[in-house]
């Protein structure tokens, strides 16, 4: 065997399979790592690949009718004790010592891992009462010890509010208290920061970090964020459909990659680092051209009082690609549904360019333009699967704006069949329901309904957001190439600033509603002008383990305290 | 474009065991795929047609007419049906010999093995009826192959009249499950109408209807259906009677099926998928029908079919209290009621525990068929 005294935690040939209606499901197939002190391993893997399963099967939490088939995993103690937990009974009393105590675990989505009826220091109690029935009294004082080295303000007064009444990223730190309670000398953590925003990621990251090094525990990482990964790692586990591609130091696999699969994964993510080069080589439009889509002045208040669209201003030419980025909250699918009247703005005005040189105001337009106008100006959704109807088949689906534009027989056929293979679809396919396709194909799918009218601007909210990173740059690729083969604009909605860097000409930056800074993409990108921005770009993990830099990040800070944040 | 064509085809997975292509597999397809994972809901979709099949032949089932007394046989005990008769099939029952017993003056019977009644299937009707109204039958399924005075064949038992239980329950099925049915299909027809008003408009219509569901379902069923039943004119014909009765049991029925209406139009409206077809420019009938219907059709079903117990439950409620139907309509309800005295229970346990019987194996077996229909409904849960 090769464990070293420094080997935590050694996970041997694990198979945890899944019995399904098609057969055998082989979650995890033979995957095997140690895990070392105060080092951090990252397991990184599309959806599906089993990384998630792998993390579970160790503390033997794995959901049912899922079991640990075969391997060991072997937890050696500081006095040099050594346990088999795969061989424990997952109920049984040992186990239960393990977890919390010796492994803790947080979990991506922190409103959903903790009780939204306790308190959060009756929470992060728990552990140590049943672990090491500390007292009542001495209890609050060790959990006001935690609270304070998660960096959670003012620890006295939050150990007594509930959940709900933190952010999400004050919930994941609440999270990463607990189980940090008894002192454990492995943390798993289960795509903590996917359900963050980047900033507050930035500092969910910088807090484990810290954490680790004070503590010397080991960190198994669970992300499919290459990015997090190169920002984080020490050594690296690719997995594939519950197989290790490959293993190695962070260094090794981001610079000199072995495996194929690796090597695409890698590539597909360096390749959204940099502008797409359909792009580069297209020349600049016009400054003078006429905008397509001219939005004055726009502004949205909530019932609730929220001001969701703050006097936003920004124009669109044509064949022009417009990125709107921004946090959670800030606003921007909110804008984006302004512009087709799914809500209605209070104020300001939509001037959109018909085809002849008329322009109209969308927010004002009366129900027979309006029409006329979403026909021209379309749509494609963030959630692949719930934009589709289940009910219907592909082709379906896809016919629907065409029958409702008058269209029947062998030409609307045709027409289907032809704006499936421009998207990428077998036109086969047509009889299929949606769910039989995979994510990536959905978003075809709606892409496809999205285009069936030739329009001239398609609003895309977040349209490869639900992918995984190998998707997401062949997404971007078909929409510009439809771009280009239709002539359309685009105005694309993301939080994901390398998608905007890839295909957007320009780029307007919102904050809490307001846009903040708009200019060209290259420009915003390398010469940030507002605060925020800069603070948003810094906080972006850079996919290079030799250029680590979110701990040296720009901080903004807007009149809130950054804790409150993150 | 690379990429994808080198990770193998996810629709790989999209075969079922029997090799079957779920890719193409719509949306009832899969309801059914699901529902039969649940297999009691399964045995009781057995049991539930099995027990409608039984109400709508129940002229040709039931051996004797429901109100046919004899005075010979009052009280008669079950008597046991033997296929056998030495050494060859020969269904029979065996005479009841009738004796007073002076000190207690009651009644015994005694069956007698010395003289057995030949029983047969497919035997001349006393007289010619109708099947389901309609079929003109002279044939019973069984009956006595020679009935001569003083033979019977009571399987589950006599009443106080001397008529056959077991016909009676049979032709009380007809009742008490047609008056769930019917009962469903008012409170359907009312609950999809205002609940579907009630989520579409919203505002202060929504407000009035909910809050007029509310107070409806706040006041005691039992002394609202009594106060209504009450009404009824006691000369009415049987069977309008029935029907007034049916309304008064859906009358509350319809509620909870507005509701449900009225939460999925709420939660389906902001559905992306309704979203787009609003951008593609479909009107709002179009997406209530096109979109909105087919997504909560099958939740209706669950729904409804869960109703059903309810309303059954209620009729016989009702008759049990001497409210609802009245003899000579015979319901299970009208069967309990009759044996409500001290004086059934203890000497002719039969007569409570035949009825009784049919209404919870009914009532249950389409507890579990709805909890079924209810688990498949969505059946896209799981899929996607």
């Amino acid at each position: 065997m090769s464990m070293t005294k420094d080997t935590i935690l050694e996970v041997r040939d694990l198979k945890t399979y899944f019995p399904t209606r098609t057969g055998l499901f082989k979650a995890v197939d033979g995957v095997s790592f140690e895990l070392k002190r105060g080092k951090t391993l990252c397991v990184v893997g599309e959806s599906g690949s089993g990384k998630s399963v792998t993390a579970r099967s160790i503390l033997q939490i794995v959901d049912r009718p899922g079991r640990i088939e075969g391997g060991s995993v072997l937890l050696t103690r500081a006095d040099g004790s050594t346990t088999d937990l795969a061989k424990l009974d997952p109920r049984g009393r040992a186990i239960r010592d393990v977890r919390g105590k010796e492994i803790a675990m947080i979990f991506q989505e922190p409103m959903s891992s903790l009780s939204p009826v306790h308190r959060i220091g009756t929470q992060i109690g728990e552990a140590l009462r049943i672990h090491f029935g500390t007292p009542k009294h001495e209890q609050r004082e060790r959990v006001l010890e935690l609270l304070r080295q998660v960096e959670i303000p003012r620890p006295e007064s939050a150990i007594d509010r509930y959940t709900f009444e933190f952010s999400g990223g004050m919930r994941q730190r609440v999270m990463i208290a607990m189980a940090l309670a008894c002192n454990p000398s492995v943390l798993i953590a289960d795509e903590p920061t996917t359900a963050l925003d980047v900033t507050t990621q930035a500092e969910i990251l910088d807090l484990i970090k810290k954490l680790q090094q004070s503590h010397g525990m080991a960190v198994l990482f669970i992300t499919h964020d290459m990015g997090v990964v190169a920002e984080i790692a020490d050594e690296v586990l690719v997995m594939y459909r519950g197989k290790v591609r490959e293993r190695g130091p962070v260094e090794q696999i981001f610079h000199a990659p072995q495996d194929d699969y690796t090597r695409r994964l890698i590539g597909s993510v360096v390749k959204l680092e940099k502008k797409a080069e359909v792009r580069l080589a297209r020349p600049a439009i016009p400054a003078g051209t006429p905008p397509l889509l001219d939005v004055r002045n726009l502004s949205l208040t909530f019932p609730s009082g929220l001001k969701a669209v703050d006097d936003v201003s920004l124009t669109v030419r044509p064949g022009e690609t417009l990125g709107i980025v921004g946090e959670s909250g800030s606003g921007k699918t909110t804008m984006g549904r302004c512009l087709l009247r799914i809500y209605d703005a209070q104020a300001g005005a939509i001037d959109y360019r018909r085809p002849d040189g008329q322009t109209v105001d969308i927010r004002t337009a009366d129900k027979a333009a309006l029409e006329k106008i979403r026909r021209e100006v379309r749509m494609i959704f963030q959630d692949p699967v719930g934009s589709l109807s289940p009910r219907k088949t592909v082709g379906q689906i896809i016919a629907e704006p065409l029958k409702i534009a008058g269209m029947k027989g062998r030409e609307l056929n045709d027409r289907v069949a032809d704006l499936m293979q421009q998207v990428g679809l077998e036109p086969t396919w047509r009889e299929r329901y949606p769910h039989a396709f995979s994510g990536g194909q959905r978003q075809r799918i709606g892409i496809a309904r999205a285009i069936a009218l030739n329009p001239r601007l398609i609003i895309a909210d977040e349209a490869t957001s639900a992918l995984d990173v190998s998707l997401r740059s062949q997404m971007l690729d078909l929409m510009m190439k439809l771009q280009d083969k239709l002539g359309l604009s685009y105005v694309f909605i993301s939080h994901d600033m390398s998608v905007i860097r890839y295909m957007c000409d320009r780029v307007a930056v919102m904050y809490r509603g307001k846009i903040v800074e708009v200019g060209d993409t290259d420009q915003v990108v390398n010469n940030p002008a507002h605060d925020y921005t800069r603070a948003l770009l810094s906080a972006i993990p850079h996919p290079d383990p030799r250029n680590r830099r979110i701990h040296t990040r720009f901080r903004y800070d807007a009149g809130r305290t950054l804790s409150a944040n993150g | 474009m690379t990429d994808i064509t080198s990770l193998p085809p996810e629709t790989a997975a999209s075969l079922d065991l029997h090799g079957r292509d779920m890719a193409v597999a719509g949306q009832w397809r899969l309801f059914w795929l699901k529902f039969k994972k649940h297999k009691i809901a399964l045995a009781s979709l057995v049991v539930i047609v099995f027990m409608y099949l039984v109400a709508a032949f129940a002229d040709f089932i039931a051996p004797f007419d429901p109100n046919a007394t004899n005075s010979r046989f009052t009280y008669a005990p079950p008597q046991g049906l033997s296929l056998m008769l030495s050494g060859s099939f020969q269904p029979h029952v065996n005479q009841l010999k009738m004796t007073l017993n002076t000190e207690s003056m009651r009644r015994e019977f005694t069956p007698d093995p010395t003289k057995p009644i030949s029983v047969s299937f497919f035997v001349p009707a006393q007289q010619p009826y109708y099947v389901l109204g309609l079929i003109p039958m002279q044939t019973k399924l069984f009956g006595l192959t020679n009935p001569k005075p003083g033979d019977s064949m009571y399987i589950f038992g006599a009443d106080r009249l001397g008529r056959d239980i077991f016909s009676r329950v049979v032709h009380g099925a007809k009742i008490s499950l047609s008056i769930g049915l019917v009962g469903v299909f008012v409170s359907l027809i009312l609950g999809v109408a205002i609940g579907g008003i009630s989520g579409f408009f919203g505002g202060w219509i929504d407000l009035a209807i909910q809050r007029f569901i509310e107070l409806l379902r706040s006041i005691p069923t039992i002394p609202l259906w009594m106060g209504f039943a009450a009404a009824i004119p006691v000369g009415w014909p049987p069977l309008r009677t029935y029907f007034v009765i049916t309304l008064i049991v859906s009358l509350i029925g319809w509620t909870s099926l507005a509701r449900e209406v009225r939460g999925k139009f709420l939660s389906l409206r902001n559905e992306d998928f309704v979203t787009a077809a609003r951008l593609d420019g479909m009107s709002e009938i179009g997406i209530i029908f096109h979109h909105l219907v087919p997504s909560f059709i099958s939740h209706i079903i669950a729904t409804l079919t869960l109703a059903i117990p309810s309303m059954i439950l209620a009729e016989t409620a009702l008759s049990f209290l001497g409210i609802g139907l009245q003899p000579p309509i015979v319901s299970w309800g009208v069967l309990l009621q009759e044996a409500q005295n001290i004086r059934a229970v203890a000497q002719a346990p039969w007569l409570l525990f035949t009825p009784a019987a049919a209404i919870v194996i009914s009532v249950l077996s389409l507890n579990f068929l709805g909890d079924g229909l209810r688990d498949a409904a969505d059946p896209y849960e799981a899929v996607s």
